[in-house]
């Protein structure tokens, strides 16, 4: 599945978007939180404070415990300032 | 009638009054409108920027900025919309959003803006950085704008 970052997750990972094949066991929005944040100091610190992140499913927003199975798109972005 | 509304996510600059133009041109059904326009300001808790630049998410804007037209739209009798919101660089005085809203009366058009922005702040896909002496640094998001948001969703 594809991974997008934004603003400050995205300055933090270093990446804006990459592909990832998380394992099996990583089934929802929160389990590949904590999945990224083991693949390195970048992604640790990026979702270091994963209560303020803010998640999208094929570009809609989700709560943390959203199913991840199926998606072809999770974005991670801090809360919107926009308007 | 159906009304389909307009909305655009552009990096150019736009004219709130040729926006408002457009949408009222040869009507004389219409008997009220209401335009919110955002501008970025000169300075930001008391210390002067020199420009925001807004980061968004292409394709999810303008899905979620749709969402909540939609949702405009059903809620209120209106007879025309347009939503347009910028990205990247903007320097104070220029525009940042644009809300436009018609109706025969004026209570429609000035609740369905108010929901449109509150909406907007919380939920469109848009992060602000601004630019200052000091470097730049991204806006944080304010908790006072999620409880105006959360009003409309009260019983």
């Amino acid at each position: 599945m594809r991974v997008k970052y934004f603003a400050w997750v995205r300055e933090r990972v270093g990446v804006a978007e990459e592909t990832v094949e998380p394992p099996a066991d990583v089934r929802t929005v929160s389990d590949l939180i904590g999945w990224l944040s083991s693949r390195g100091e970048t992604y640790a610190h990026a979702f270091e404070k994963p209560k303020v992140i803010r998640a999208a499913i094929d570009q809609a927003h989700v709560k943390p415990d959203a199913v991840i199975s199926g998606a072809r798109e999770i974005a991670f972005f801090p809360p919107m300032t926009g308007g | 009638m159906s009304v389909t509304a307009t909305i655009r996510i552009q990096e150019a600059n736009f004219d709130a009054a040729q926006e408002i133009a457009a949408l009222t041109r040869g009507r004389t059904d219409i008997g009220a409108v209401v335009t919110f326009s955002g501008i970025c300001r000169g300075s930001e808790n008391g210390e002067p920027i020199a420009a925001l630049t807004l980061e968004h998410y292409p394709g999810m804007a303008e899905a979620e900025i749709g969402r909540h037209a939609d949702e405009a739209l059903s809620r209120w009798p209106l007879q025309g919309l347009t939503i347009i919101h910028r990205f990247g660089r903007i320097a104070p005085g220029e525009n940042i959003v644009l809300v436009v809203t018609a109706s025969p009366h004026r209570q429609a058009a000035f609740e369905a803006v108010e929901f449109l922005m509150d909406y907007l702040k919380t939920n469109a896909p848009f992060w602000k950085r601004e630019e200052s002496e000091k470097g730049t640094s991204w806006i944080e998001a304010r908790d006072h704008d999620d409880a105006a948001a959360a009003r409309w969703t009260k019983s």
